[in-house]
C-alpha cells in the first residue's frame, strides 16, 4: 500500500513515486479517506498523475470514488504542448451537471399540491428511457450542438435571462458538430429535454438554512423559498462522443495502449489533431447538455405554471461537473494555459473572475452540490483561495459509497418510499429498481463532503436545501 | 436444465467449492457486485457463443430478453483491433440500437468471429432479432456506456469467460 501522508486537517498527500509525474493531493476527512481506500479511486488518481504533461498535482476531492480510467471527483491540469487530453478524465456523460432554479413560492404553498405537481413534472419531463417530446431534424440537431442553450431560447424554450446564469453562457464556442459521429447523433436525436436514468433526477426543495446572508441575497435565495434542482447531462449523445474518441485514440496509438495501466485512461497528446477534434466534439456534446437542461428548465416552469398561476422560476446557476476546459492557472508562480480536466468536480471561481455572471461577480460563482435522494443539498460559493489549493475546484455531490447491486439487495423500494413519505418527501420514479439503487444509505454523507470543502475554503457554505419531492430518472 | 445439474452434483460427492465452480460455468451469464455500476460474466464453449451470452446479459439489464418479441431482424458488423475491443464494439451496437431505434434484443440468430489477432483485425458478423418498440416493455435502466474496466476475454479448458462492466 502506498504511503498517504497527512499534511494538515482534511488534506493528505501521495508523494511522487514510480511512474508518477506529480504528487496526488487528497482533500477528505479521515472518515472519507478510509472510504476511498476501499475502492480503486486512489490508485486511479496515481494513474492520472502518471500521464504525460500533467502539471503541479492531481486533486482528489472529498466525494471521490472509483470511476473508469480516472476516479470520479478527480481534477488534472495538462500542459497545452507536453500534456494530453483524456476522455476518461472527463467521463462518459460529458457535461453532466446541475441547474438550480429559484421560485417565488414558499414551502407551505407546495405541500398541499406536491403529488399533483410531481405528476405534472413527470408528464412534461420524460425520465428513465422516456423519449423526447421534441422532434427535431438532423440539421436542427447540428444547430443544437453548435449553439447549446441558445438554440433552446431561439426556439421558445427558456429565457434569455437564463443564459446569463449558465457556465459558458450555455454554449462552448469551440464546438464543431461535424466532428460528432452519426451514431452519436442517432443516440441523442430523441433525447433532447429528457432526464435519463441512473443517478439523474429533478428535485423540488426548500431553503431550510442560510449560512451566508450576503451571498444568499446575491443568489436570490432566502429561507423557506422553494427551489428546483435538475441533475442530468448529454444523454446517449455525449456517451457516444466519449466512446467514439476513446476508440479512435486506441486505434491511433497502440503503443500508448500497450503501456497503459487501464485502457479507459487512453489519451491523445494535446498537440495531436485527435485531441483538437475530441475537444471540439466534446464541446458539442457539452452544448447538447446545456440545451437539454435549458429545455428541462422550461418544461419545469410550465409544469409549475399549470398548478401555480403566479409561479415565477428563474435560473440561479447551471454548471458542468464532467468537462475539459481551456483555462489559465497559476503554476509555479506563472500563469499558464492548460487543458483543465474535471471529472465529478465543480469549478469554484472566486469573486472578480471574468467567467462569473455580473450579478455574482462580487461574491463568487454558485456551486451546487446535490445530496442523495431524501437528504439535503447545498449551495456553496467559489473562492479565490481555491485557485492555489485545488485549481479552483471542489466536490460535485455526495458520491456513491455502496454498489447498486448491494443497494438492491439491502433496500426495498416500497419501504423506502414509505420511509421518505413519513418525512414528507415524495418520490415519483420511472422504476422501482431506481429507487432502491439510489437509496440514501448507498451514498456518502453530504454533510461531511460539504464540511471538508467549507473547512478548506475551496467552496464555502451558503445555503442548505431540503427535499420536498423527487422525480427520479 | 440448471436445476437438474444442481441435483446431480449434490449426489456426486464433489466438494462444495468444485460444485460451485461447475455450477457457475453451467450458467450462461451472471451478475457480480460493483460499486457504481453493473458487472457481468458471460460464458460459452466458443468465443462466439460467449459473445451471444454477453448480449443477453447486457439486454437483461434493460429488460428480460426472453419476453421481447422477435419482430425485427438486424445485421451487426464490427471490426476491431483485438478481442476486448471487439467485445466493447459489439456490445455498444446494442446501446446505439436501443437509443436510436428503440430496439431490444430477443435472440442472436447467428454470430461469427473471423480474422487474425496478429494482424490486429477481427471481424464480427451477427444477425439478431428483437423488437424496436421499446415502449411496450418494462425497461428498468438506461445504459450509458460499455467500459474496459476489469474486462476479461479468457479462454479456459472448457470454454470462454467474458467479463464486462457497464456504466449506467
Amino acid at each position: 500500500m502506498v504511503e498517504i501522508k497527512k499534511i494538515r486537517k482534511n488534506s493528505y498527500k501521495i508523494e511522487k513515486t514510480g511512474k508518477m509525474n506529480v504528487p496526488v493531493i487528497i482533500y477528505a476527512s479521515q472518515k472519507l479517506l478510509e472510504k476511498m481506500k476501499l475502492d480503486s479511486s486512489l490508485e486511479q488518481a496515481q494513474n492520472m498523475a502518471s500521464l504525460p504533461g500533467v502539471l503541479k498535482q492531481v486533486i482528489v476531492l472529498p466525494d471521490a470514488h472509483e470511476g473508469y480510467g480516472a476516479c470520479i471527483g478527480g481534477v488534472a491540469a495538462h500542459d497545452l504542448k507536453e500534456g494530453v487530453i483524456s476522455p476518461g478524465e472527463i467521463g462518459f456523460d460529458v457535461n453532466c451537471g446541475i441547474r438550480l432554479l429559484r421560485t417565488n413560492l414558499k414551502k407551505g404553498d407546495i405541500y398541499p399540491k406536491v403529488k399533483e405537481l410531481l405528476d405534472e413534472i413527470s408528464r412534461c419531463v420524460p425520465a428513465g428511457v422516456g423519449r423526447s417530446n421534441i422532434s427535431i431534424s438532423q440539421k436542427e440537431l447540428d444547430k443544437v450542438l453548435e449553439e447549446g442553450a441558445w438554440w433552446a431560447v431561439r426556439n421558445g424554450y427558456g429565457t434569455k435571462e437564463d443564459l446569463e446564469f449558465c457556465e459558458e453562457n450555455g454554449k462552448m464556442k469551440s464546438a464543431d458538430s461535424s466532428l460528432v459521429s452519426t451514431d452519436a447523433k442517432k443516440r441523442g436525436h430523441n433525447q433532447l429535454g429528457t432526464l435519463g436514468s441512473g443517478n439523474h433526477f429533478l428535485e423540488i426543495q426548500y431553503v431550510d438554512k442560510i449560512f451566508d446572508e450576503e451571498t444568499a441575497k446575491a443568489f436570490g435565495l432566502e429561507e423557506g423559498q422553494v427551489t428546483v434542482i435538475i441533475h442530468c447531462g448529454s444523454r446517449g449523445l455525449g456517451h457516444q462522443v466519449c466512446s467514439d474518441y476513446l476508440r479512435e485514440m486506441e486505434k491511433a496509438f497502440p503503443e500508448i495502449v500497450a503501456k497503459l495501466p487501464d485502457r479507459d485512461l487512453i489519451y491523445a497528446p494535446a498537440s495531436h489533431y485527435l485531441s483538437k477534434r475530441y475537444f471540439a466534439a466534446m464541446s458539442a456534446a457539452a452544448n447538447f447538455a446545456w440545451c437539454n437542461r435549458h429545455v428541462i428548465g422550461h418544461q419545469t416552469r410550465n409544469a409549475f405554471l399549470s398548478i401555480f398561476k403566479e409561479a415565477k422560476l428563474e435560473t440561479v446557476y447551471d454548471l458542468a461537473h464532467n468537462i475539459c476546459k481551456l483555462e489559465e492557472h497559476k503554476i509555479d508562480g506563472e500563469m499558464r494555459k492548460v487543458y483543465m480536466h474535471r471529472k465529478g468536480a465543480t469549478r469554484s471561481f472566486g469573486p472578480g473572475n471574468e467567467e462569473i455572471p455580473k450579478k455574482y461577480k462580487k461574491v463568487g460563482q454558485p456551486i451546487l452540490l446535490p445530496g442523495s435522494m431524501g437528504t439535503a443539498s447545498y449551495v456553496l460559493v467559489g473562492t479565490n483561495e481555491s485557485e492555489d489549493i485545488s485549481f479552483s475546484s471542489t466536490a460535485h455531490g455526495a458520491g456513491r459509497a455502496m454498489s447498486r447491486h448491494e443497494a438492491l439487495r439491502r433496500y426495498n423500494a416500497e419501504d423506502l418510499r414509505k420511509e421518505l413519505e413519513a418525512k414528507k418527501i415524495y418520490i415519483k420514479s420511472a422504476s422501482k429498481r431506481g429507487i432502491a439503487e439510489e437509496a440514501p444509505g448507498a451514498y456518502k454523507d453530504i454533510e461531511q463532503v460539504v464540511g471538508v470543502s467549507d473547512d478548506l475554503g475551496i467552496g464555502k457554505k451558503v445555503a442548505r436545501l431540503r427535499p420536498i419531492g423527487v422525480v427520479k430518472g | 436444465m440448471i436445476l437438474e445439474l444442481e441435483k446431480r452434483l449434490q449426489g456426486s460427492g464433489l466438494s462444495e467449492l468444485l460444485r460451485d465452480n461447475i455450477m457457475a460455468k453451467s450458467k450462461n451469464y451472471e451478475y457480480l457486485s460493483h460499486a457504481a455500476d453493473i458487472k457481468f460474466r458471460a460464458y460459452g464453449k466458443t468465443m462466439a457463443r460467449a459473445f451471444d451470452n454477453a448480449a443477453y446479459a447486457l439486454t437483461d439489464v434493460m429488460t428480460d430478453h426472453t419476453k421481447v418479441k422477435a419482430l425485427k431482424t438486424k445485421k451487426i458488423v464490427v471490426e476491431s483491433e483485438d478481442e476486448k475491443a471487439l467485445l466493447y464494439d459489439f456490445l455498444e451496437q446494442f446501446l446505439i440500437l436501443a437509443d436510436s431505434e428503440g430496439f431490444l434484443l430477443h435472440k442472436v440468430n447467428s454470430l461469427e468471429i473471423s480474422g487474425e489477432k496478429k494482424k490486429r483485425k477481427l471481424t464480427l458478423t451477427a444477425e439478431v432479432v428483437g423488437d424496436n418498440k421499446m415502449d411496450k416493455y418494462p425497461v428498468e435502466t438506461h445504459i450509458k456506456a460499455i467500459t474496459y474496466e476489469d474486462m476479461l476475454v479468457d479462454e479456459e479448458k472448457d470454454g470462454f469467460i467474458l467479463q464486462v462492466i457497464i456504466d449506467i
